[in-house]
């Protein structure tokens, strides 16, 4: 409803915007947006990470986070540095989120739409991704969002209405019917905003007993695949449920060696590679 | 559809962020509403207390237990609990169990009782919920969408429409023992809106489903904030996908690892009351999905008898609070 046409300020720092949707709660948005953003920096890009999740933001925990916090500056909030080496091979990772905004990680945020609405059009207008110079510009914003069909999905298409960078969106389910049934109702949310389809990313597909190797499907298995067959969308891939992954997540403040370091060697890093290869064959055609 | 849904108030431009909100008190007249061009609309509202709200109360007066089911985090099992609490409390023939369905987004209710496809009628006395069992009505908005997939692209005005004419316009029978209320993730519209209608027809309280890691606990924590800003009794914490058992193997693993203490220390150092823990089971999701009750199939596995025991002791926290009402 905004009336003005212009692409938000974030959007010149930009390259790629990715969203990652998801009808369902819980079926794994802000692992999957860690784990592209991992994987993003792996292979040497820049990341931006903006957790639009108002009243659930989880991403400042995911990245060990939870105690930073963002600061003013002339150009707007200066995001909090995940990592940052200039002398390694990987990209930079930067994040943003509710989460970090607020003291008391207790406290709720209770706000009614108009004022997500109006936080989010803040994030996209206020965060400094970069400090001004074009070289450093973001590879790739990678957006999590909170789920359901609502205000801050409104605000987030309106936002994205005319940015030529969006890529488009990754969309993330669990494999039972039940989370499939709310994934069709994101997926078509997409096409009435307009929002390009990346694909179908089939998460906690079969669990791996440590115990016997034996592999177990929780929440049964092919629902991601059936889903994109039938509505014609791209499958990019299925993650399997690994407990190693939560492990290193909630250790990772006591572990020595950097989260960055740690997802390259996990099970999980060849998986999501593949998944990130495809995204990134689309940039290139 | 849409032609049911009570109308809002036609706005010429999108709320502001400090919007009090067209039907509040303030309307037109707070801080925020200097320059905004809805001030006008807003201001010529009728005032003072919600009429509507003597309406609510009056319509849920027959139904003796209120319990909110509730979660930060999504994902966590609130529909699947819900369900499970309903076909349980169901199982007494003598009881009358009613489950509202809350999560527009997302509707999972319907599928989980087996009632998809059904629709909702509407007569003199108001919406007739759809009956999975004879003593199990079920209201949700899935039965009056047009298409099961059709996305419901709604900002919260609309939806605490919805939710207020969910309490004001189904009519659950004379008489219901229980009403089981499903909600989705977050502390946002539904939450508002569902806890101030109800205020006056009282809740009983609220569940708490949990996970153990500590992801989840974070937004649960949020939850239990947010109830005790509402004013929301809490009647315990459940923690649900504790632990799995190999089928193969027998071998037992924490899926998702409770590294600082899952459930049960939030519930020791928060003061709540801890109503025990469910294990994974595969066999869940899948009569969730078939819309099967998961203990009348599988009677004595593990994962059922703790869903049994949660719900005894949630009902024993229920009706512990009816018998200190009598005492005074």
């Amino acid at each position: 409803m905004s009336t003005t046409n212009t692409v938000p300020k974030l959007l010149a720092q930009v390259k790629h915007v990715v969203l990652v949707l998801s009808g369902k709660g819980g079926v794994g948005k802000s692992s999957v947006t860690t784990q592209v953003a991992l994987t993003l920096s792996l292979k040497g890009y820049n990341v931006g990470v903006l957790d639009i999740d108002l009243t659930g933001p989880s991403l400042p925990r995911m990245f060990g986070a939870e105690t930073k916090q963002v600061h003013q500056s002339a150009n707007g909030w200066v995001p909090v540095s995940i990592y940052h080496d200039d002398k390694s091979p990987f990209g930079s990772i930067s994040l943003m989120s509710l989460g970090l905004l607020i003291s008391d990680r207790g406290s709720s945020i209770v706000w009614r739409g108009p004022k997500k609405t109006a936080m989010i059009r803040q994030f996209m207008s206020d965060v400094a991704w970069t400090s001004g110079n074009s070289s450093e510009m973001l590879d790739y914003l990678i957006i999590d969002t909170p789920p359901g069909t609502s205000d801050e999905h409104i605000a987030i298409a309106e936002e994205l209405r005319y940015a030529t960078a969006l890529d488009g969106a990754i969309i993330v389910t669990t494999p039972q019917q039940v989370a499939t049934a709310d994934v069709r109702k994101e997926i078509n949310f997409c096409k009435k905003v307009n929002f390009d389809i990346l694909g179908v990313v089939e998460n906690m597909s079969g669990f791996i007993c440590p115990h016997c190797a034996d592999c177990t499907d929780i929440f049964l298995r092919g629902g991601g695949k059936a889903l994109s067959s039938s509505l014609d969308l791209k499958f990019l891939g299925e993650i399997p449920i690994d407990p190693t992954f939560v492990e290193m997540i909630e250790l990772q403040k006591s572990s020595e060696s950097s989260l960055l370091d740690q997802y390259q060697n996990s099970k999980l890093y060849p998986i999501v590679s593949q998944i990130v290869d495809e995204i990134l064959n689309k940039d290139g055609k | 559809m849409t032609t049911l849904i009570s109308q809002k108030p036609e706005l010429k431009a999108p709320e502001p962020e400090h919007c009090p909100g067209p039907e509040s008190e303030d309307a037109g007249k707070g801080d925020a509403c200097a320059g905004c061009p809805n001030q006008q609309i807003c201001e010529s509202l009728p005032k003072g207390p919600d009429p509507d709200m003597a309406v609510i109360t009056e319509n849920l007066s027959n139904i003796k237990h209120k319990i909110l089911v509730l979660s930060g985090k999504g994902g966590v099992g609130k529909s699947t609990f819900t369900s499970m609490l309903s076909w349980a409390l169901a199982a007494d023939e003598e009881l009358e169990v009613g489950a509202m369905d809350l999560d527009i987004c997302g509707p999972s209710l319907p599928r989980m009782l087996g009632a998809e496809g059904e629709t909702v009628h509407q007569s003199n006395s108001g919406w007739s919920p759809v009956y999975a069992l004879d003593n199990l009505g079920l209201m949700s908005i899935l039965f009056m969408l047009p298409d099961p997939d059709a996305a419901i692209i709604w900002r919260g005005a609309k939806k605490n429409g919805l939710i207020k004419q969910f309490l004001k316009d189904v009519n659950w029978g004379e008489r219901l023992d229980y009403l089981v209320v499903d909600t989705p993730p977050g502390t946002s519209d539904e939450h508002l809106s569902v806890t101030t209608y109800m205020k006056d027809a009282g809740i009983d309280g609220a569940l708490v489903v949990t996970t153990p890691q500590e992801v989840a606990l974070l937004d649960v924590r949020k939850e239990i904030d947010f109830c005790r800003k509402a004013g929301i009794k809490i009647l315990g914490v459940v923690e649900n996908m504790s632990g799995f058992v190999c089928p193969s193997c027998q071998g037992e693993s924490q899926i998702f690892k409770p590294t600082t203490g899952g459930g049960e220390a939030l519930c020791e150092e928060l003061g709540l009351k801890f109503l025990g823990s469910v294990p994974l089971d595969p066999r869940i999701g899948r009569a969730c999905d078939n819309g099967e009750c998961f203990f009348d199939q599988y009677a004595d596995s593990p994962a059922s008898n703790a869903i049994l025991d949660v719900v005894d002791a949630l009902r024993d926290e229920i009706e512990m609070l009816l018998e200190n009402l009598n005492i005074n």
